[in-house]
């Protein structure tokens, strides 16, 4: 009953390997597309892809920290920390494509972005946003209370015992939610569709102002708009895609394992 | 509800530098960062949306059964975009709920531990495929499945979306039933044993109800997500926007009218707006599940 469950990972994944893996070759990952798109490589979608993954850490990391140990370390049982915990709910379930919409209206078109890096980034932080938070309010959560109390007992203000103490305490469970919000930002097509993403550019992003080609994107224009499209290619990039972003989960969650194993011991 | 426990103990209203009361005004300054951004996600869609109803009938747009957007006779109506929602996601839901149940039913009470430990990491995978990944597999394969083991003409169709969104839907519904069905306490399932029940009698009349409300949210999770969905539905479920409940029919689906049409509409024009008007009613829908599903959850821990 359970192998049910397992078989589209199974066959999904045997697919692209199948089909992706004869078209991935040096030159596959070093050079841009040619052709009008029907062969060569996919080295800017891959630039693009890093460059919004570094962008939407930027936001996401930094802000989901913060709200993560606001909410494990200081939040208090009134209506404030209610409405802050049913924000980041909501917005965990906000649909990607309307991420997108808001991304155009407020980044793109109000604040004058325009179709840029800057505006993509932006808006995939917006979006991983809630997976930090939660990700470090667990993390900070798991942080045994003896080395609190220790802390404070040894004279400590609260601040300095989360810089000090809290904060490297959640590092692994930090760095996990980081990496899933990563290889969750790496799949997003429908936000980066009006804000960041364009199917061919002549030449690399030189500013954050510029617009950029990704992945997810160019596999989806691949599939649906570019006829007699070697199909190597597309198998080729999905490949890819599936493969960095199974890559960094794996790790994620062997990271997890490990920290498991390492706080049923006995802790730092 | 979590216990106050574990939070950094310290008397909250005394006031002084030396409590790092800065600190958390910053912290409590940027958590509150989301609550911003919610608001401004709905402010925003608002803004955009609402030009559409000074030149468009709200009455039209809400009831109105057809989406030309680029006719001569231009009408913006939802429902042929809301039933191709409906019937994706209930088509979804109609084949991924009996099998989450089923798995989670057996992972947790018959199958040995080390199923569970595969089962994990594995539905950590499946959701963590994009859903450009699903939308092509389904563009390029399960159309051709479908058009060979039904006779049809394409494989692009409302069931191709279904299959493919259940698929999504699972290890959201597997994890959390599963954790809805855990919690229920041991004491349930040996009072039923001890009165003579067989195990699988015991898991349907005993445990699952028990789980109910558990088994309910990670359904309506499940189906939230995939409401939301975009990419996939906008690849294989053929885009005709046309009112219909069968299976094998070309749907559209709210979700990919946006992601379609904007990048070829004015901004500012009333394509524009409709197309927020849209995206605004995508954000109550699932706003509204999510709440839902908050409210379930809550009841069970009660």
């Amino acid at each position: 009953m359970a192998l049910l469950a397992l078989a589209p990972l199974v066959v999904i994944l045997g697919y692209l390997l199948a089909g992706g893996l004869p078209a991935i070759s040096w030159e596959f990952l070093t050079q841009g597309p040619s052709n009008m798109m029907r062969s060569g490589g996919i080295f800017p979608a891959l630039v693009g892809t890093f460059l919004l993954v570094v962008g939407s850490s930027l936001v996401a990391v930094p802000l989901g920290v913060a709200g993560g140990l606001y909410l494990s370390e200081y939040a208090g049982p009134g209506v404030f920390t209610r409405l802050i915990r049913l924000a980041v709910l909501n917005l965990a379930g906000v649909p990607s494509v309307v991420y997108g919409l808001f991304g155009l209206g407020f980044f793109v078109v109000l604040l004058k972005m325009g179709v840029s890096v800057l505006a993509g980034s932006l808006t995939l932080g917006l979006l991983v946003l809630p997976i930090v938070i939660a990700a470090t309010e667990e993390a900070a959560r798991n942080v045994p209370d003896s080395h609190r109390h220790a802390s404070l007992a040894l004279g400590a203000t609260r601040w300095a015992t989360v810089w000090n103490v809290i904060l490297p305490g959640a590092r692994p469970g930090i760095l996990t939610g980081t990496i899933l919000a990563v290889s969750r930002v790496a799949g997003e097509t429908a936000p980066i569709m009006f804000t960041a993403a364009a199917f061919f550019l002549p030449r690399l992003p030189g500013s954050p102002f510029d617009p950029v080609m990704a992945l997810p994107y160019h596999l989806y224009v691949l599939s649906t708009e570019v006829a007699r499209a070697d199909p190597k290619i597309r198998l080729g990039t999905a490949l890819v895609l599936v493969g960095l972003i199974l890559l960094s989960n794996l790790v994620a969650i062997v990271l997890r394992a490990r920290m498991r194993a390492k706080q049923g011991g006995g802790g730092v | 509800m979590r216990l106050a426990r574990n939070k950094t103990p310290g008397p909250r209203r005394r006031a002084g530098a030396h409590e790092g009361r800065p600190a958390e005004f910053v912290l409590a300054g940027l958590a509150s960062l989301s609550l911003v951004a919610l608001g401004l996600i709905c402010l925003f869609l608002v803004k955009d949306a609402l030009p559409l109803f000074a030149d468009y009938p709200a009455g039209g747009f809400f009831a109105g059964r057809e989406w030309q957007p680029v006719s001569t006779n231009v009408r913006f109506g939802l429902i042929p975009l809301l039933t191709g929602s409906l019937v994706v996601a209930l088509g979804a839901g109609l084949i991924a709920v009996p099998l989450a149940i089923g798995v989670a039913l057996f992972v947790s009470e018959v199958a040995p531990r080390w199923v569970r430990e595969l089962l994990k990491p594995a539905m950590e995978l499946l959701a963590a495929i994009p859903s450009v990944v699903y939308g092509f597999f389904g563009l390029v394969v399960l159309s051709r499945w479908l058009q060979s083991a039904f006779g049809l003409n394409s494989g692009l169709n409302a069931l191709n979306g279904s299959v493919l969104l259940a698929v999504m839907a699972l290890p959201t519904m597997v994890t959390l039933s599963e954790d809805a069905l855990r919690a229920v306490p041991q004491s349930y399932r040996n009072a039923s044993l001890a009165m003579g029940a067989s195990r699988l009698e015991t898991m349907l009349h005993v445990t699952l109800p028990a789980a109910r409300s558990g088994i309910a949210a990670a359904v309506m999770l499940g189906i939230g997500r995939v409401v939301g969905e975009t990419m996939t539905v906008l690849m294989v479920t053929g885009n005709a926007s046309q009112i219909t409940f069968l299976l094998f029919d070309s749907v559209r689906t709210m979700t990919a009218t946006v992601a379609a049409e904007m990048a070829e509409t004015a901004w500012g024009s009333l394509h524009y707006h409709a197309l927020f008007a849209i995206g605004l009613t995508l954000f109550a829908i699932t706003f509204a599940i999510n709440a839902l599903a908050d409210v379930m959850l809550r009841k069970k821990v009660s």
